[in-house]
């Protein structure tokens, strides 16, 4: 990984390259004056010329610096950080899919919308919701889609005094954030002693104003909301709606679903759960489902299936239907972005669900919880683990007493990580934990990679009693130590400028 | 199902935690329990995958049409080295870089894309991307609104209606109304009607696309400016075909501080419609608002250049329902397609196929315009869409050339009532001679036909 660079820097792409060293793609374009007036032209374009040979060593070297999950383990909580699998990208990539306008007219991109359709009926069952929408284009984007269909649902009831959204204060912050979007109030819910949500707590804040609550389940401490359906009874009857934060799906395949739970709304991470690459922050991909209630607000399009009159009975259920989409959905919010869907991601995660099949996503989230519930009694040896009982995909460890013995920090153990080729867990949230590690090493990992884990945590933690001044400078071994945030967000430096050029050269 | 687990290892985990089985760890509440059988597609051996997904790539057999359309998605080439280089499993499979120390590599190559933005844009700073063209608009209007408080927008009826319609959807979210400024004979935005509509001093800001869904030249004037400016309203100015940035004056030019794109056309595929990458990039004022991630420059602890997220207390996971924006994931990736593509052709290769848009956009309109019963229907200077007037049903004619095999363009009479007859048509620097020839043999057959009717 990045160790094996010794620079510390790599030249920005701005720092190389020479005027007219560029490998030429396309003929040489006449001049643009013959074309267009002089006043509307670009006067200069100050964009470097490399060759191709300087490009591929560029971000080859750039690849270098950066981890994935492809380098080693990954246990970032609440980012289900699983294996992509190398089909997925191979069935994305084909030309039909690729190369296919978002306006070709719906009888000749049929195979596109069954894509779409086949995905979108597999979500539904999965998670027994009546339909989802696959417009959204990441988890946040869903949330904010929900909360607007939440809105519109009050305001054509004539109930817009509904304007609180009741959140946990282990929820994730996109789900206030959303909220806000929606010009909903936010209103923070304490959770119990046990880490979840209590029947009793929820009544104080329930009444007419109840708009939504959200709620993730297991929560972002890895527990199951046991009492969820009582607080779903409790929600409805003060006339509220219920929205499940699909971000730990990758938990409840085939063992619970978020419809029989009581959920009138929810969104999903496909990017998370079904194995899309989460390249580096994005693209993401956010289906939206809901209740039969709310199925006419889901946002636009949606994809319709008309049964064939001369359909093959022997071939697969989708084979019986012709598609199309609908833009003219009765109260739908509108369209929540450009086009139709993060489509090429849609091709990923039905290839995903076709590779397991409903007994294989149940066994995916049974091994999940396994990996989960194996480290933590592993680390439970050596470690705080606030919450000692049987937990989902993920659970949370903290460092406060190792920090009250020897000074080190949830952030130092992190760090440390890094020098042994891991990913750090996500850390300091949820917020209501001290000194937060929070870990979910997914089903896709071996029990000699999560020995491993075990084996070089505890060592961290060793060392951290025995010398703890030594774990204040790590990672050590990367291509960069600390940075320094203060500085960076002190005098923003978030673009190379022209006279740099100068300067450097 | 890519799961490693042997049965023994179960054996052995489960032991260690102390249950006996699988199904013991996911207990819950019988009152919420699985009923029924799940009704998904069906597991298939991997080689079966490929061929079912064969099937469905079979029954899009529009790729293989001759294809004029554009409106917001657009057919460009792209060099195979930026898939070798993208497809390496470092950058697919990375997580958002909150850690620096392992991220250097992403940081660094999103500090290069907000640059590049900065450079074909004229703005100040840009952000890490966004989910695309119209959520860009629907971000960069809520700094707008941010910026100075009120609760009205005002936008060119010559933006892309997709990008409106998603704008509204976020505005009705936000209770904000939406205004629209009418559109020339010549397919430019109305900036008499612009400027005496801001002089309300109601609108937070006044929107525009360049080049403008009608592949026109749009622009403030320096008096529609001046009227923008004395009523601190916010211009904004949309782009969605990004190749135009190497031919047209940036949006700074003309006073724009907020500056709202699609970057799809920087050789992401157009894969029925997404991902694709959004960009927000804005002046200098404008920084404390701007949603979404940011890279900076800073040093690591032994003084060396190091890069890093910053300014995150505008983001989610530190402001929650104060942040400037609920996005989180963004989309990175494609931003890093789109980074590849600046850094292969250069400013000489983005030059050229500027260049090369702009000549076979007027090969087409001059062998459409040249037929009988065919028009232009706007006058304005335009980049590589140009609005084509049949003088019947657009809708029809769409459909005849289909028969023919030809996507002929977009029937603009989807969104605009007074264009029923016209269609939008794009061409790039893909669009061969020999297809334009193709559509205007069958244009002109069709026009014929119905003319003789």
């Amino acid at each position: 990984m990045s160790t094996q660079t010794s620079d510390a820097t790599s030249p920005l792409i701005f720092d190389l390259g020479q005027d007219g060293r560029a490998t030429r793609y396309v003929e040489a374009g006449k001049p643009l004056d013959q074309f267009l007036p002089d006043n509307v032209l670009r006067r200069d374009l100050p964009l470097p010329d490399n060759s191709e040979l300087d490009v591929v060593r560029h971000f080859t070297n750039l690849s270098h610096r950066t981890f994935g999950i492809d380098l080693g383990f990954y246990p970032l909580g609440s980012c289900t950080m699983k294996y992509n699998p190398r089909v997925n990208d191979a069935m994305a990539g084909k030309r039909e899919f690729a190369q296919l306008h978002p306006y070709t007219p719906d009888d000749l991109a049929q195979g596109a919308l069954q894509v779409m359709y086949e995905l979108e009926r597999s979500l539904a069952s999965l998670f027994g919701m009546a339909a989802f929408s696959l417009n959204p284009a990441a988890g946040a984007h869903a949330e904010l889609a929900a909360l607007l269909i939440a809105k519109k649902y009050f305001k054509d009831r004539a109930q817009t005094a509904r304007d609180k959204v009741i959140v946990p204060d282990t929820a994730h912050g996109t789900n206030p954030a959303s909220a806000a979007m929606c010009g909903f109030k936010v209103i923070s819910l304490p959770s119990d002693e046990r880490g979840r949500v209590s029947v009793a707590e929820i009544e104080k804040v329930l009444g007419p104003d109840t708009a939504v609550c959200m709620m993730t389940n297991p929560n972002t401490l890895g527990l199951f909301e046991d009492h969820i359906h009582e607080i779903a009874a409790a929600v409805h009857d003060a006339g509220g709606l219920m929205y499940y934060d699909g971000a730990n799906a990758n938990a409840i395949m085939g063992n619970v679903r978020p419809g029989d739970m009581g959920f009138d709304l929810m969104h999903l991470n496909t990017h998370k759960t079904f194995t899309i690459p989460h390249g580096g922050g994005g693209a993401g991909h956010g289906p939206v489902g809901v209740a039969a209630h709310l199925v006419d607000y889901l946002p636009t399009p949606v994809v319709r299936a008309t049964r064939k009159a001369d359909g093959d009975p022997t071939a697969a259920p989708s084979d019986q239907f012709v598609f199309s989409l609908d833009f003219d959905v009765r109260s739908s919010i509108g369209p929540m972005r450009s086009f139709w869907s993060n489509f090429a991601h849609a091709v990923r995660a039905l290839a995903y669900i076709y590779a397991n099949g409903a007994e294989g996503l149940t066994r995916v989230s049974q091994l999940a919880v396994l990996n989960a519930n194996y480290i933590r009694v592993k680390v439970a040896e050596f470690l705080e683990t606030p919450y000692p009982e049987i937990c989902r995909h993920e659970f949370v460890a903290s460092a406060q007493e190792l920090k009250k013995e020897t000074g080190v920090k949830a952030l130092d153990i992190a760090k440390a990580l890094l020098d042994h080729g891991m990913m750090a867990p996500t850390m300091y949230f949820p917020l209501i934990v001290p000194e937060c590690l929070m870990i979910e090493p997914t089903e896709t990992e071996s029990k000699e990679t999560l020995d491993n884990f075990v084996a070089v945590l505890r060592e961290i933690v060793e060392t951290a009693k025995r010398n703890p001044a030594s774990l204040a400078a790590a990672p050590v071994t990367t291509v960069v130590g600390r940075v320094d945030e203060t500085r960076a967000a002190r005098h923003p430096d978030l673009r190379w400028e022209p006279s740099a050029m100068s300067v450097s050269s | 199902m890519y799961t490693p687990h042997t049965e023994a290892d179960v054996r052995a985990m489960l032991d260690a935690i102390g249950v006996g089985s699988l199904e013991e760890l996911l207990e819950v509440p019988d009152v919420v329990a699985l009923k029924a059988p799940l009704d998904v597609v069906p597991a298939l051996p991997e080689y079966q995958i490929a061929r079912r997904f064969e099937h469905f790539a079979a029954k899009n057999s529009g790729v293989d049409y001759a294809s004029f359309l554009g409106a917001g998605s657009y057919r460009h080439y792209a060099p195979p080295a930026i898939a070798a280089l993208a497809m390496r499993g470092e950058f697919l499979t990375a997580y958002t870089p909150y850690q620096a120390e392992v991220s250097q590599g992403y940081l660094q190559a999103i500090y290069e894309w907000q640059t590049y933005i900065c450079l074909l844009t004229g703005m100040d700073i840009a952000n890490a991307s966004v989910y695309d063209g119209a959520t860009a608009l629907a971000e960069g209007a809520i700094m707008a609104l941010n910026a100075n408080g009120r609760k009205k927008l005002l936008v060119s009826r010559a933006i892309h209606p997709n990008y409106r319609a998603v704008l509204k959807t976020y505005c009705d979210g936000l209770d904000v109304q939406i205004d629209e400024v009418a559109i020339t004979a010549e397919g430019t935005t109305d900036l008499g009607a612009l400027a005496g509509a801001v002089a309300s001093k109601e609108y937070a800001a006044a929107v525009l696309q360049s080049p403008n869904f009608f592949g026109n030249v749009d622009a403030l004037s320096n008096a529609a400016f001046d009227a923008v400016s004395a009523s601190e309203t916010v211009p904004v100015a949309v782009v969605a075909e990004a190749i135009s940035l190497g031919a047209l004056a940036p949006p700074s030019t003309w006073g724009a501080q907020i500056v709202a794109g699609e970057a799809q056309s920087f050789g992401v595929a157009m894969a029925y419609g997404g991902p694709y990458a959004g960009f927000i990039a804005s002046t200098k004022e404008h920084l404390r608002r701007i949603p979404g991630r940011l890279v900076g420059k800073s040093l690591d602890a032994k003084g060396r250049i190091a890069y890093v997220l910053t300014l995150q207390a505008r983001e989610q996971h530190i402001r929650r329902e104060r942040a400037t924006s609920n996005i989180c994931t963004n989309q990175a990736h494609c931003a890093l397609i789109a980074t590849m593509y600046l850094a292969l052709v250069g400013k000489t290769g983005l030059r050229d196929v500027a260049a090369l848009n702009l000549e076979r956009a007027r090969e087409l309109a001059t062998a459409t315009s040249s037929l009988d019963g065919v028009d232009l229907k706007f006058s304005a200077p335009f980049f590589n869409e140009v609005v084509v007037d049949v003088h019947q049903p657009a809708g029809n004619v769409l459909a005849e050339l289909r028969k023919r095999r030809i996507l002929g363009g977009v029937d603009l009479g989807r969104w605009y009532p007074e264009l029923s007859s016209c269609i939008l048509m794009n061409a790039t620097e893909l669009t061969t001679t020999g297809e334009i020839q193709t559509l205007a043999n069958a244009l002109g057959d069709i026009v014929r036909v119905h003319a003789n009717v």
